[in-house]
């Protein structure tokens, strides 16, 4: 039996974190903010039927960066998850920190555990009943951190963090909000320029609390068109 | 993907069943026949122009008693579909709140909705899986109806025990006063040509009959403010018909009786 070369847990976790990053850094990223009246998220997409940004549950929207195949599942047992919580408890009890929580278990045991990583990195994003909201960027190695008003994953997060620092303030319009995540995008280099970025070639989606029940809406075209012009 | 997590298709019962067992009811092992239980009784289900109409009174029986008075026998399943049931409303408010989620889960999963007949077969599945419980007293009968936006009209289907299904075209009825609804309508309803306000008249007349002809079927409790619960699917989603109007539906139901 031969000998296997001998690879410091140092070493290892690092080139497994490389090559993470490597694969989450080809993808588009997500920019996530609150507007005066919910949550809208927006991600460069052209495609027109695969998804970046879905619902998960009444108050909960999920964006994913990275390879589709990896967040795919991931946003499945989110769905999962959420409808079994759902079903045994109430509603009112399914939560974006549980949530979060089980991705950040999963995506930590692959890390650790498997050879290869999963080159994705996923966002919880929640609007709460006190008027709040709640986001979870959960990256490739399961570390999660939460954010207040705004959240981005993927991407150049130094240059879209400026963009939207900058801009953002309590009680933006829809439309500003759209705008704002929009020159975000532009800005972070890793996409098309502004004038590229139109309603074809941009995924928005809102969590909005004027709607009752299920309050995740995909914007079509020409919502999208609306709130992208002037 | 999470942890015990094994299933990997769309159904959410079947998930429960594989993954998480101990969610879903057993009611068989028992004969439920000795035991008193809440039953719902007369619902209907109607096509009109604008899409399809349901209505159930609000009385649930215990026995030979009165369970409860203001049941909800009608619910709202999706944007374009209700769900009415009758028997035993443990087990069928149960599988209306499966089904909602069944739905749902499907669209969240596959990114867009069922078809109104990939609805109707998800129905039909749920009733199968009951058939046991059924066999032992347990029976629940719905009816589905709603808006098919791929045909563009109202459409009704009634099921058995077995879970077949059948589409009706006009109306139907079920429960212990549904032969007597049924007995109301059919010189009223005519294919799609009713009008929103001549559905809602029909519905609450069958309903008052109903109630004349079987003892558990519940009338409108004007004491009591309890009104039939009566909603209604179009192109738009499905709208609760308020008390107020059915209020007036009903005294304008009696003038007419009196007079006649």
């Amino acid at each position: 039996m031969s000998t296997p070369f001998y690879v410091s847990p140092e070493q290892w976790y690092q080139d497994k974190a490389e090559y993470a990053r490597k694969g989450i850094a080809r993808g588009r990223p997500i920019v996530s903010l609150e507007y005066d009246n919910g949550i809208v998220m927006m991600a460069e997409n052209r495609s027109a039927t695969l998804r970046k940004i879905s619902e998960i549950y009444d108050r909960i929207a999920f964006g994913g960066v990275g390879k589709l195949d990896e967040y795919e599942t991931l946003r499945k047992s989110g769905v999962r998850y959420a409808d079994m919580r759902g079903y045994s408890f109430s509603r009112e009890d399914v939560a974006g920190k549980s949530l979060a929580n089980e991705y950040s278990n999963v995506l930590g045991s692959i890390f650790t555990r498997e050879m290869k990583p999963l080159e994705v990195e996923i966002l919880v994003a929640e609007i709460k009943d006190s008027g709040n909201s709640a986001f979870y960027q959960i990256r490739y190695d399961g570390s999660m951190s939460d954010m207040t008003h705004w959240a981005t994953i993927g991407g150049d997060s130094d240059k879209l963090g400026d963009v939207i620092r900058g801009g953002w303030k309590p009680g933006l319009s829809l439309k500003d909000a759209a705008q704002l995540a929009r020159r975000a995008l532009a800005g972070s280099g890793s996409g098309g320029s502004i004038d590229d970025l139109d309603e074809k070639t941009l995924e928005i989606a809102i969590l909005d609390r004027a709607r009752k029940g299920r309050t995740f809406k995909r914007m079509v075209a020409e919502e999208a068109k609306g709130l992208l012009s002037g | 993907m999470f942890k015990g997590e094994t299933y990997a298709g769309d159904s959410f019962y079947e998930f429960l069943r594989l993954d998480h067992p101990c969610l879903l009811p057993d009611w068989t092992h028992m004969d439920w026949t000795q035991v008193s239980l809440l039953h719902g009784t007369t619902v209907l289900a109607i096509v009109c122009k604008e899409g399809a109409l349901m209505a159930g009174d609000r009385l649930a029986t215990e026995g030979h008693q009165v369970g409860t008075r203001d049941l909800e026998k009608v619910f709202r399943i999706d944007d374009s579909s209700m769900m009415a049931i009758a028997g035993a409303a443990g087990p069928a408010i149960e599988m209306v709140r499966m089904f909602q989620l069944e739905l749902e889960h499907f669209e969240k999963l596959d990114g867009q909705p069922l078809t109104f007949e990939g609805k109707a077969n998800r129905l039909s599945f749920l009733l199968r899986q009951n058939l046991p419980a059924a066999m032992q007293g347990l029976v629940v009968m719905p009816i589905f109806a709603g808006f098919d936006h791929d045909k563009g009209r109202g459409r009704i289907y009634k099921f058995d025990i077995t879970g077949g299904r059948f589409r009706e075209a006009d109306y139907y009825s079920t429960g212990s006063g549904g032969k007597d609804a049924r007995a109301s309508l059919k010189k009223i309803v005519r294919h799609e040509d009713l009008s929103r306000e001549e559905a809602i008249h029909a519905a609450v007349g069958a309903l008052l009959d109903a109630a004349d002809e079987d003892r558990a079927t519940g009338g409108i409790d004007i004491v009591r403010g309890i009104f039939p619960t009566v909603k209604l699917a179009t192109r738009s989603g499905v709208e609760d018909v308020k008390d107020e109007e059915l209020r007036r539906v009903y005294d304008a139901i009696i003038t007419q009786r009196r007079a006649a």
